[in-house]
């Protein structure tokens, strides 16, 4: 059976998306998936943020789904995305269980 | 160096400049409203704010943001969350960017420490983990203490690690 499509979108002018993509990755082979085949999209203008419904970086997206809700905002999306952790604290990274729990892996 | 002098508009409309004020020392750093390092670093910000304005520190934040790309960062948004969270200092909005470009700031957060004669003494982060709240601004309250004590911070300069300022 086919794993999950894993789509990973990211804008360079923030420097979480390493970290997160290493997470995601990590993630990935907690479950059982390989992260080779993790789809990059990097975001470069504002018109690709459009095409893509980007609502900052990074994005984490399985079965087309985004592992986190994303907060309403005027701002440009080409900038950082502010996640909130489980307890609540901003971050610039979705909370690991909520990554894991999009990948299906028990919590 | 010394630190170039500024006045700039408060969200509750009173001005402030870098000179003049007679403090131990001065910490101004770059922050705004939609970044998640900044919001992550802001609560130990205000602790150091806090702890260290009965030693005679004075803290100064700044927004430089490109408000019409980033409306989160307008002064309206930016006088609305200093209120809501009774900011323990001035949020200063730097409209023209003037004052970022002077300083080299780069992101948000990014800290400056500067001593009784506003030379700078440090300049960075203001510790080395946004996500670890137990780090408590070490780097910033190391420099402090230093210039407190009439010496040299341990460390004059840390990578800040955070959003881009959103230059126009």
């Amino acid at each position: 059976m086919a794993g999950p499509r894993v789509e990973f979108l990211w804008w360079s002018g923030c420097p979480s998306w390493e970290r997160g993509l290493a997470e995601l990755r990590g993630a990935m082979e907690e479950a059982g998936l390989d992260p080779a085949s993790i789809e990059m999209r990097q975001i470069e203008t504002e018109d690709d943020a459009a095409r893509e419904s980007f609502p900052g970086s990074p994005t984490i997206r399985v079965d087309g789904a985004d592992v986190a809700e994303a907060a309403p905002s005027a701002d440009s999306p080409l900038t950082c995305r502010v996640y909130r952790r489980r307890d609540g604290r901003p971050s610039p990274l979705p909370d690991p269980e909520d990554v894991r729990a999009a990948l299906g892996s028990p919590e | 160096m010394s630190a170039t002098d500024f006045e700039l508009p408060a969200t509750d409309g009173s001005r402030h400049s870098l000179s003049g004020a007679d403090a131990a020392a001065t910490v101004v750093y770059w922050t705004c409203n939609h970044c998640p390092y900044a919001l992550a670093w802001e609560d130990r910000m205000h602790a150091v704010s806090r702890d260290y304005a009965t030693r005679g520190v004075r803290t100064l934040a700044i927004n430089s943001n490109d408000a019409e790309r980033y409306p989160g960062d307008s002064p309206a948004a930016m006088a609305e969350r200093a209120a809501a969270e009774d900011w323990p200092h001035p949020f200063l909005y730097d409209e023209s960017q003037d004052v970022a470009r002077a300083w080299g700031a780069e992101r948000t957060p990014h800290v400056f420490v500067l001593d009784a004669d506003l030379e700078l003494r440090y300049e960075g982060a203001p510790d080395g983990d946004y996500d670890d709240e137990s780090r408590d601004a070490e780097w910033l309250r190391g420099a402090l203490d230093a210039v407190l004590a009439g010496e040299r911070p341990p460390q004059a300069k840390t990578d800040p690690v955070g959003c881009t300022i959103k230059w126009r």
